[in-house]
């Protein structure tokens, strides 16, 4: 009968429903799962603090520290004294009142941040009125630390990913630290270490209510090793001292191994700007300098006319190519014609007979022009001469990047023949087209670290390795990345150019540059320059240069220094590598008197000339 | 010192009313609390910090209400079955009283002015409404002078399921009120016309038909299945009503092109949105729609074997709402998977279809149609609380029985089991 079985029926029915749709919801609708992940669980990137820096000493540069970023949960706010905290954390009412109400549009029940960063001494002063901001909380970050303001230049800095980059690089988070150029960039890998992760259960309101199943899926983060820099910081923040007021760069390198020994750029910046509360100010504040450029490595990336230093290449090259001899005599005349009414001025006397030493340590204009001239026209050709001649400088590093291991730099220039061709056109020029090569000025470029790799190289007679800044694990390791690459320039040939360097600060332009008990070998170096002020090719005060290495035999570094605008080689330059070589050697420096006329000089009068607006003298 | 104890269980067996009890049902019965009980634990369990409301003491509560039942289970039990009958109109009008007193001494919770607060324990009298309401359909049915197809008894019928659905509704409490729509079963099963439940059905299907494909299309849809059924029955029937189809027909269609009139004027704006997400005319899944779908999440994930006891992310995190009393199969969906949910599913249409069988068996009317009433209430929270979980029914705010945490609920469903197993035990006296 009908009526008994209408109750069974529907309960029959409504259960075999309700397996029908248990079925669909936990049998195949995978996606179920997912969603409840994404409901509940958070998972949240542990960082392992970033790696330590040392120096080739072992001398901590850089470590982390923490900073606190003020927290608030909207719900929990209750009223307070309003007046004492934006005064305490230096902000104005308006900008609190602002943060509040975004962080309530944010979320009501979730924390944001209201201040970022502040200090650990701030925080610690501020922690006994806690108490009185129940609403508030810090929360603690870690941030670098450099407990020696220096190398801002060659150690980068670290800040927030920014979410253009999140796209490209998916194993970073949110508000992660990145390292940004220099070695916090070339080294991210090993600085960052490896992120842990820890899973957590959330609430409906995306509160966090615990961990996740006892943590049994979480993972510890891994710490990463620490990185030796090849730099000797006491040399470092020396060299620094002797470029305030002076715009340039220092580059010193150890030429056994290619070890950077320093890397100083000047204008500079003290690296603890770039963190904590005012790191955007002082970002705007340094890029915007574009006059002075602090965020510019001029040791990497300025490129100069290599100016006199570069004849000692030339000289290398003429010996090698047997276009001269260390016995070949060439006279200068206050300099030479190299064309029909062409004349290069030299500062020699009328009639000075010179050999290769003496024409080094005199830097005479006419006999290196001569000699390049020999280099280029012994060839087939002028084109064949002048890239055989560009082949022998590529093998001292210059013209291309040297591929050490930060992330900046600039090729410098050498210029081939299928330039001149197009400059001029095929055959359209010869040597003395092209003479200003001869003595480092015309077309060629290098940069500071291009320049004391090539002195390294001379140091090394024939070799160098491949300039570094972080001390390689293990010497297989090192091996492996740094191999010996070797100049075209047979080994004997530099015994020559040698003694004339070791001549240049014996009896020659660089006498300053002389060292009690330490063989120096040098040159000297003074290049035109020009600027295009108003439209108009102004030129400027010739800049200083010096390369050096010492000592003669074994040598310990090596040694670029560019001045800009410093007119003589042997005004800035040279004392200032004479007192880096006996800084790193001696550990101490003996010539106070030099010392503090180098500390003290200024140049700043000489970079305001062109910008007064008013007509200058240059090489004063 | 013997062993008396299989003795004592034997002669209990044998000679008192326990040897004829009920023991199937007995046994789904504590199965079900205890699981319901193991279920409240998980819901309200927190690992460690954060326990933002004070719940941790619902499962001691449920387990001392539970402890109360079973105190109260011999004392029911022993009770002669007459003296019940007898009291039924005692107690339908004590629950009269009590569900009038409300509005005088009654305690807001939620809204609702459903419950009296005694000394710390708040009392809901729409529970124990069920059974005195039942207990007087149950005595007038079953009186002889009173048949289904006199006018007088269906009036009186009427008035004794909506008086108290009235005060119910006035609380208000809909939800609770509603549950007293599963006596319509036991109308039909004592005789009511069969054509009040097809016609029943016929416009609940119009209804959601209208909602989803506008009334046009459901008239055609309608009229076309009436005239295959006349056609049938044409054929097949020695003589055929043509007025009668023609006036259903009539009806329905009119009814089809009220529909949107009656859902927007006497439907509120919440109980729209519950329809329109059900038939997934809204998707707002932030808003309206959020518990549905969190309930949805929750037992969607739990997949075939669960997340296991006190694992259910979903159940942790709170994502469900009410998630220990109206929502714990969300729970147990999680935590169980679809082992442990269909195995709930299962015991619980076992336990229904064993009081139907048993009731059926009753010679005594009063006796049978009290537990197939019993049956019905059942049949509705179950279908009702676990389709609105599963998102099969729109959300009606009602327990399911013997699970959900709630002290009325429990010992009301209990006593109402108690009394099923009297009745039932004394079958032949």
């Amino acid at each position: 009968m009908i009526r008994k079985i209408i109750l069974l029926a529907f309960t029959l029915g409504c259960s075999l429903l309700f397996i029908f749709q248990l079925i669909n919801l936990q049998l195949f609708s995978p996606n179920y799962t997912e969603l409840s992940n994404n409901n509940a669980i958070e998972k949240r990137p542990i960082y392992p603090n970033r790696g330590l820096i040392y120096d080739r000493n072992g001398v901590l540069i850089v470590t982390n520290q923490p900073v606190y970023d003020l927290m608030v949960v909207p719900e929990n706010l209750v009223s307070f004294d309003t007046l004492e905290l934006i005064s305490f954390l230096d902000i104005s009412k308006q900008y609190l009142i602002e943060k509040l109400k975004k962080s309530n549009r944010f979320s009501h029940k979730l924390p944001s941040i209201v201040i970022r960063q502040i200090s650990k001494e701030e925080h610690a002063s501020f922690q006994e009125k806690m108490w009185k901001y129940p609403s508030f909380y810090f929360q603690k970050k870690s941030v670098r630390d450099y407990l020696i303001p220096t190398a801002s230049n060659l150690l980068g800095y670290t800040s927030k990913i920014n979410p253009r980059e999140l796209k490209n690089k998916t194993d970073y988070n949110i508000g992660e630290m990145i390292g940004r150029q220099g070695i916090e960039k070339t080294y991210e890998q090993e600085l960052r270490g490896e992120k842990g992760i820890s899973f957590f259960q959330k609430d409906r309101f995306n509160r966090i209510i615990g961990p996740y199943k006892d943590r049994i899926f979480d993972k510890n983060p891994i710490i990463s090793d620490n990185l030796n820099l090849t730099i000797d910081v006491l040399l470092q923040q020396y060299g620094e001292s002797l470029l305030i007021n002076k715009r340039g760069g220092i580059v010193a390198i150890e030429p056994s191994s290619g070890e950077v020994l320093a890397l100083v750029t000047a204008p500079n910046y003290n690296p603890n700007l770039l963190i904590g509360r005012e790191r955007s100010k002082n970002f705007k504040i340094l890029v915007s300098d574009t006059v002075a450029k602090p965020l510019f490595n001029r040791g990497l990336q300025a490129e100069y006319s290599p100016g006199s230093p570069f004849k000692t290449l030339n000289a290398l090259i003429g010996l090698q190519e047997k276009v001269i001899t260390p016995e070949t005599v060439f006279t200068c005349n206050k300099g030479f014609s190299y064309a029909r009414g062409a004349f290069m001025k030299c500062h020699c006397p009328i009639g000075t007979k010179n050999k290769l030493v003496r024409g080094i340590y005199n830097s005479c204009n006419s006999f290196f022009g001569k000699t390049y001239s020999k280099i280029i026209e012994s060839a087939p050709s002028s084109a064949e001469g002048l890239d055989r001649w560009k082949t022998h400088l590529e093998k001292f590093g210059l013209g291309n990047y040297l591929g050490y291991d930060l992330p900046i730099g600039k090729k410098g220039f050498i210029p081939s023949s299928s330039y001149y061709d197009n400059w001029y056109k095929k055959g359209g020029w010869k040597s003395s087209t092209t003479i200003s090569n001869a003595i480092g000025q015309g077309e060629v470029l290098t940069t500071p670290i291009q320049m004391a790799n090539f002195t390294a190289t001379i140091a090394n007679r024939g070799y160098f390795f491949k300039p570094h800044f972080t001390k390689p694990k293990s010497q297989k390791i090192r091996d492996s990345l740094y191999p010996k690459n070797y100049t075209l320039i047979e080994p004997q040939h530099f015994e020559t150019v040698i003694e004339g360097m070791h001549q240049v600060v014996e009896r020659g332009t660089a006498r300053i540059a002389k060292i009690k008990d330490i063989k120096v070998c040098g040159k000297t170096g003074t290049a035109e320059n020009f600027i295009r002020l108003n439209n108009e090719k102004k030129q400027l005060t010739d800049h200083s240069i010096f390369v050096a290495f010492a000592p003669k035999e074994n040598p310990k570094i090596a040694i670029a220094v560019f001045i800009e605008n410093g007119y003589w080689g042997s005004r800035w330059a040279a004392p200032i590598a004479s007192l880096m070589i006996e800084k790193y050697l001696n550990g101490t420096v003996k010539r106070s008197w030099l010392e503090k006329r180098m500390l003290e000089g200024s140049l700043m009068d000489e970079y305001a000339k062109p910008l007064s607006g008013n007509s200058f003298t240059i090489n004063e | 010192m013997p062993n008396h104890f299989p003795e004592i269980l034997s002669l209990l067996m044998n000679n008192t009313i326990f040897s004829k009890l009920d023991w199937l049902s007995v046994i789904l019965y504590l199965a079900l609390v205890c699981f319901g009980i193991i279920n409240i634990y998980s819901t309200t369990y927190t690992e460690d910090f954060f326990n933002f409301e004070t719940l941790n003491n619902s499962v001691t509560k449920q387990f001392w209400i539970f402890v109360f039942c079973i105190s109260i289970f011999p004392f029911i039990l022993f009770t002669k079955p007459i003296f019940l009958e007898h009291l039924s109109f005692v107690f339908y009008g004590l629950s009269l009283l009590s569900l009038f007193g409300l509005f005088m001494f009654g305690h807001t919770i939620s809204g609702a002015n459903s419950w009296y607060l005694i000394g710390g324990l708040s009392i809901q009298p729409s529970e124990f409404a069920k059974i005195a309401t039942t207990m007087v359909l149950a005595l007038n049915l079953s009186s002889i002078q009173n048949s289904m197809s006199q006018k007088r008894t269906l009036l009186k019928v009427f008035f004794i399921i909506t008086l108290p659905m009235t005060l119910i509704i006035l609380q208000p409490d809909p939800g609770s009120a509603l549950v007293f729509m599963g006596l319509f079963f036991v109308l039909i099963r004592e005789g009511l016309d069969l054509r009040v439940l097809y016609f029943g059905i016929a416009f609940f299907i119009l209804f959601i038909f209208t909602l989803l494909f506008g009334s046009l299309a459901t008239s055609l849809g309608a009229s076309f299945l009436v005239f295959v059924v006349f056609f049938i029955q044409k054929r097949f029937a020695s003589k055929t009503r043509k007025t009668s189809f023609l006036l259903s027909l009539g009806v329905f269609i009119l009814f089809s092109y009220s529909v949107n009139f009656i859902f927007n004027s006497f439907f509120k704006q919440r109980h729209r949105d519950r329809f329109n997400i059900i038939l997934g005319l809204n998707t707002d899944k932030q808003g309206i729609g959020y518990n549905i779908n969190q309930s949805k999440i929750a037992i969607g994930s739990g997949g075939f074997s669960g997340k296991g006891f006190l694992n259910g992310t979903q159940t942790k995190g709170n994502f469900v709402p009410k998630q220990h009393t109206d929502y714990i199969f969300s729970t147990i969906g999680e935590e169980w998977g679809f082992i442990g949910s269909s195995l709930l599913i299962i015991a619980f249409t076992i336990f229904i279809l064993r009081i139907i069988y048993r009731a059926e068996r009753q010679n005594l009317a009063y006796r049978r149609i009290f537990s197939y009433a019993f049956a019905s209430m059942l049949f509705i929270h179950f279908f009702i609380n676990i389709g609105m979980t599963l998102g099969l029914v729109p959300t009606v705010g009602i327990p399911l029985p013997f699970i959900s945490y709630g002290g009325s609920n429990l010992i009301a469903f209990s006593i109402m089991f108690f009394i099923y197993l009297n009745f039932d035990a004394n079958r032949l006296n």
